[in-house]
């Protein structure tokens, strides 16, 4: 054969460890920046910090989980952080509103919920039918959708005040662990043990936080949905190539609006949740760019804006990159900006990876 | 007589593909070649080398006994070697007058400061190219979106003949057409062979090829496998050629 | 001929489905001139022009980029890196001694030339790494946002000549009935004395090289390859057109105008920082999309591009002087972005 002619580049990709570090080379960057930050950062490898560091991920994770869906049929959704944003503003103003009753607290906080999750599959249920019927490109049928989600929050939060008087029992719950150990002296389940004062939380060793809980089941759906199910194959099929799946039976014009539902509604998730992490209802910012950084966290997971590749673990990965790369330097001292700096080069270097190498993935 | 076009042992390869495979071949002026062969024979490869878009990786190219080496398609052009491709290469998006000087536009100078398009020039120097042709397209100025495939492929020869090629390439220029269009590309064809152009022509039609060429080369597996005088060989033994029943016979 | 009628037909609706927008605008305007009092008047359109002049420019910008069939998600960010870039340079030539107008020329070159950065670097990694633009310019959204803050380390720059601003926030022409008539300069006049203000410079300045491209795209070489290279990159490169070339000169024009842009920011608002341009993104491809361009590259004009602009501008406007909350804007634009391509399938539809 005629390999041995080859230049060295693709012959190291073709050896199984090449296989292995390209398919998961954000895998591999993600442990060694853990390695990194475990020097330069005292504090930076502690059980406290990883769990931390998921726990500020989790509306980060659900939106790159959403946009994984959209990014494999090979679109984009560019609403799901303002479709956050909604949610989030939605469900507060929803929970306000009913705290003016005599209902009590826990139905308060399921109707607000409920409401948020039920408002954020119509921004979908629009950009796929957009999308799917009416051929528009998913960029702007999206983008349409950034922008009324957008002014829709602002309305709900009378103009860009945070919406707040909301059930003090929401935070709690939203950043609550499972387990709290008080050492040598007790061990308790869901909430921290009565006798201790709030200023002392700090003695307690506190473990799996609720969000890890959610984010743990959320994935594990969403794998299975993704890789285990036929909505899953579909999901590749049309985005590795439209034509073929319409030959091959598939509704593609039904799945793609199934597609943005779903991406919208994990977004819908996530602002929901964002409610009760921080106990009040958010609009979202121009310079948040959630989409943007969504995206960015699908494809250095290893998905490709072509369509037709991701998956869910690559992106939660990619999420956890972005995440540990912004603790691991602020941690280390390293000034902000050279995150935002940092993230780009990353960027670049994730699809450059994916260019060299594209019969790895 | 020395070839207009010749390549010598030019090999491509795409990764661990080899897509050409030290073929050598050649073209008389007001010849025309077919090259034949199975998909992905490396027929398309071999012209593409010629036209310039891909770099061989062994052998060379030679215009009028010249070496060439061309670093883009542009250097392949400026030499005289036109290509129409498979998929015709026309900007749908531009008018047909457009499409005919597309790199190539011509332009005046304004105010003796900088470059406009000239595009009245272009217009009634694509009139021109089309009436020699004995082509009707309604309007210069529609788009190619608009066209019909026989007009597409119309327009793509035009382009072509119109730059005073002495070579001129055509991958599968009859694939997408209508009988009767087809007639008319082939007509084009021998029209341009009389005017001393060397011609090279992929295609499938075994038809086509018995109707205008001068000689067959078969391609297998990025081979050169057999080079036969129309005059002597008759389709059967072509057909035989291009799926490699000989070696059966072996 | 018996198709006659029906090309007629379908001339007139492929005409409509072209000038639809300057009909909405005209609607638009008419609206919020019935609904806004003081809304029809010249100053409302100085006013939308004034405003709007970063969102010309940032549109113009993202229209070349598109033609080619990519995007330019940094514009808003370069936009603000030329802001801090230029406000600082003229603080420290003014420093330095310089007089107003040198610190101010030499400020604007050297920022022009700089905010030629980001955009070489977008075009090398799309033409040559093929890096998918998206991706690539929103790289590079987040390497000038770094490199914007850790110049300014938070503090904007402060002490610009004050000469920046009297250009700014000026105009071409003053004129005061029956008295005097100066160009750039207020002519001094007792209080009281309505002096009619002309077009800003600001406006003057960012049409003017709107203007230039405008040209250039329709009307030279290189506008034509880049429509080529948007319509069918294949056809292009094989027709001989420089590909990656010109795709870097497109992404450094798309740079060059972000920077003019915040140039244009700083002399109107004396002041520079890093997300000056953050809010402009959603309103420059918005402004594109609505003056007919395809996302999928090869077709749009500079000059349907700002009547988009105009599109938002008066809606921002007429919104405002109603007393509306201007960010019911963004429900509008979400929705006039939509019906535009659902128009243009329509459109496209008949025409077929
Ligand atoms: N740009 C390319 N990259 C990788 N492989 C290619 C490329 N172009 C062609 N090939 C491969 O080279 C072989 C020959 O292709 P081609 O020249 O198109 O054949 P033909 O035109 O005879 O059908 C095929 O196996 C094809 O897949
Ligand atoms: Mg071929």
């Amino acid at each position: 054969m005629r390999t041995s002619e080859l230049s060295s580049r693709p012959g190291f990709t073709q050896t199984t460890i090449g296989r292995t570090v390209g398919r998961n080379w954000a895998l591999f960057f993600l442990i060694f920046m853990v390695i990194v930050f475990a020097f330069t950062g005292s504090g930076f490898f502690e059980i406290a910090n990883f769990q931390n560091i998921i726990h500020l991920s989790s509306t980060s994770i659900l939106l790159a989980a959403a946009e994984t869906f959209v990014i494999i049929t090979g679109g984009i959704d560019l609403s799901v952080g303002f479709v956050m944003g909604l949610s989030s503003a939605l469900a507060a103003r929803i929970m306000v509103i009913l705290s003016t009753t005599a209902l009590p607290v826990p139905w308060i906080i399921i109707l607000g919920s409920l409401a948020g999750l039920v408002i954020s599959l119509i921004p979908g249920f629009i950009s796929g039918t957009l999308v799917a019927r009416f051929k528009v490109p998913p960029f702007i049928a999206t983008m349409g959708m950034w922008g009324i989600c957008n002014g829709i929050t602002l309305r709900l939060c009378h103009g860009f005040f945070p919406i707040a008087g909301l059930p003090a029992a929401l935070p709690e719950l939203g950043n609550g662990y499972l387990i709290y150990i008080h050492p040598g002296k007790s061990i308790t389940f869901f909430q921290k043990p009565e006798y201790l004062a709030d200023n002392q939380i700090r003695e307690l060793i506190r473990l799996i936080p609720f969000s890890f809980i959610l984010i743990t089941v959320v994935i594990l759906i969403l794998w299975f949905i993704l890789h285990r199910h036929r909505f899953g194959q579909h999901t590749y099929a049309i985005g590795d190539n439209v034509d073929a799946a319409i030959r091959a039976g598939i509704d593609v014009n039904r799945h793609l609006v199934k597609i943005y539902m779903l991406s919208s509604f994990l977004a819908g998730l996530a602002g929901v949740y964002n409610v009760f992490q921080t106990g009040i209802g958010n609009y979202t910012t121009f310079s948040a760019m959630y989409e943007l950084f969504a995206v960015a966290a699908v494809v250095i997971g290893g998905a490709s804006l072509a369509g037709g590749k991701g998956r869910i673990l690559g992106s939660f990965v990619g999420v956890l990159v972005l995440a540990v790369l912004k603790n691991g330097l602020a941690i280390s001292g390293v000034e902000p900006f050279v995150r935002y700096i940092a993230v780009g080069v990353l960027l670049i270097v994730a699809v450059t990876i994916d260019q060299l190498f594209p019969d790895l993935f | 007589m020395g070839y207009i076009i010749e390549t010598r042992d030019i090999t491509k390869r795409f990764g661990g593909l080899t897509a050409v495979d030290k073929v050598s071949m050649g073209v008389n002026a007001g010849e025309v070649v077919a090259v034949l062969g199975d998909n992905g024979a490396g027929k398309s490869t071999l012209i593409k080398m010629i036209s310039g878009v891909h770099r061989p990786d062994e052998g060379s190219i030679l215009l009028e006994g010249n070496p060439m080496k061309f670093e883009n398609p542009m250097g392949a052009l400026a030499s005289g070697i036109e290509t129409i491709y498979q998929d015709l290469a026309l900007a749908e998006n531009l008018n047909v007058s457009s499409n005919i000087f597309l790199g190539r536009e011509k332009t005046k100078k304004r105010f003796g400061l900088f470059n406009v398009l000239d595009h009245p020039y272009m217009l009634e120097e694509s009139k021109h190219v089309l009436d020699k042709l004995d082509i009707h397209i309604p309007s210069l100025k529609s788009t190619i979106r608009t066209l019909s495939g026989g007009q597409r492929q119309a327009v793509a020869i035009s382009r072509s003949i119109y730059w005073d090629a002495k070579v001129l390439i055509m991958d599968e220029p009859t694939a997408a057409l209508g009988i009767a269009e087809q007639k008319k590309v082939l007509n084009l064809v021998n029209s341009l062979k009389s005017q001393g152009i060397g011609i090279i022509i992929i295609s499938h039609q075994m038809y086509d090829i018995f109707e205008v060429a001068d000689r067959i080369i078969v391609m297998r597996r990025g081979r050169k496998v057999a080079e036969r005088l129309v005059s002597e060989t008759d389709p059967d033994e072509i057909v035989g050629l291009i799926v490699g029943a000989e070696t059966v016979k072996k | 001929m018996n198709t006659t009628g029906k090309t007629c037909q379908q001339n007139l609706i492929g005409e409509m489905g072209k000038r639809w927008v300057f009909l909405f605008l005209l609607l638009e305007f008419a609206y919020f001139s019935i609904s806004a009092s003081g809304y029809f008047s010249f100053d409302t359109v100085q006013m939308i022009l004034f405003y709007g002049t970063e969102i010309f420019l940032l549109a113009s910008a993202e229209l070349f980029v598109i033609i080619t069939g990519g995007i330019d998600l940094s514009v808003g960010y370069v936009l603000g890196f030329a802001t801090v870039i230029s406000s600082k340079l003229m603080v420290v030539f003014a420093s330095l001694g310089i007089s107003p107008i040198g610190c101010i020329l030499i400020s604007i070159v050297i920022t022009l030339v700089i905010g030629l950065i980001p955009g070489f670097v977008n075009g090398v990694l799309v033409a040559k790494l093929r890096i998918p633009p998206f991706i690539a310019t929103f790289s590079m959204l987040g390497i000038t946002q770094g490199i914007s803050e850790l110049l300014m380390q938070g503090i904007p720059a402060k002490n610009l000549p004050i000469l920046a601003g009297s250009i700014g926030n000026g105009y071409l022409l003053y004129i005061v009935p029956g008295q005097a008539l100066s160009f750039f300069h207020r002519p001094d006049v007792p209080r009281g004395v309505r002096v009619y203000e002309i077009i800003p410079n600001v406006v003057v300045f960012a049409f003017l090289f709107i203007a230039v491209f405008a040209f250039i795209l329709k009307r030279m070489r290189f506008g034509q390859h880049l429509y080529a290279i948007g319509g069918n990159i294949d056809a292009a490169a094989r027709a001989g057109i420089n590909v990656r070339k010109n795709l870097v000169a497109v992404y450094m024009l798309s740079s060059f105008f972000a920077s003019l842009a915040g140039i244009i920011y700083v002399m109107k608002y004396i002041t520079g920082k890093a997300d000056a341009g953050a809010g402009f993104l959603l309103d420059a491809i918005a402004a594109v999309v609505i003056g007919g361009a395809s996302m999928f590259g090869g077709s749009g004009t500079v000059w349907r591009t700002i009547l988009g602009c105009f599109v938002i501008a008066v809606l921002e406007t007429g919104l405002r002087m109603m007393g509306t909350p201007t960010f019911d804007k963004y429900i509008l634009v979400g929705v006039i972005l939509i019906f535009t391509v659902l128009i243009e399938c329509f459109f496209s539809n008949f025409k077929k």
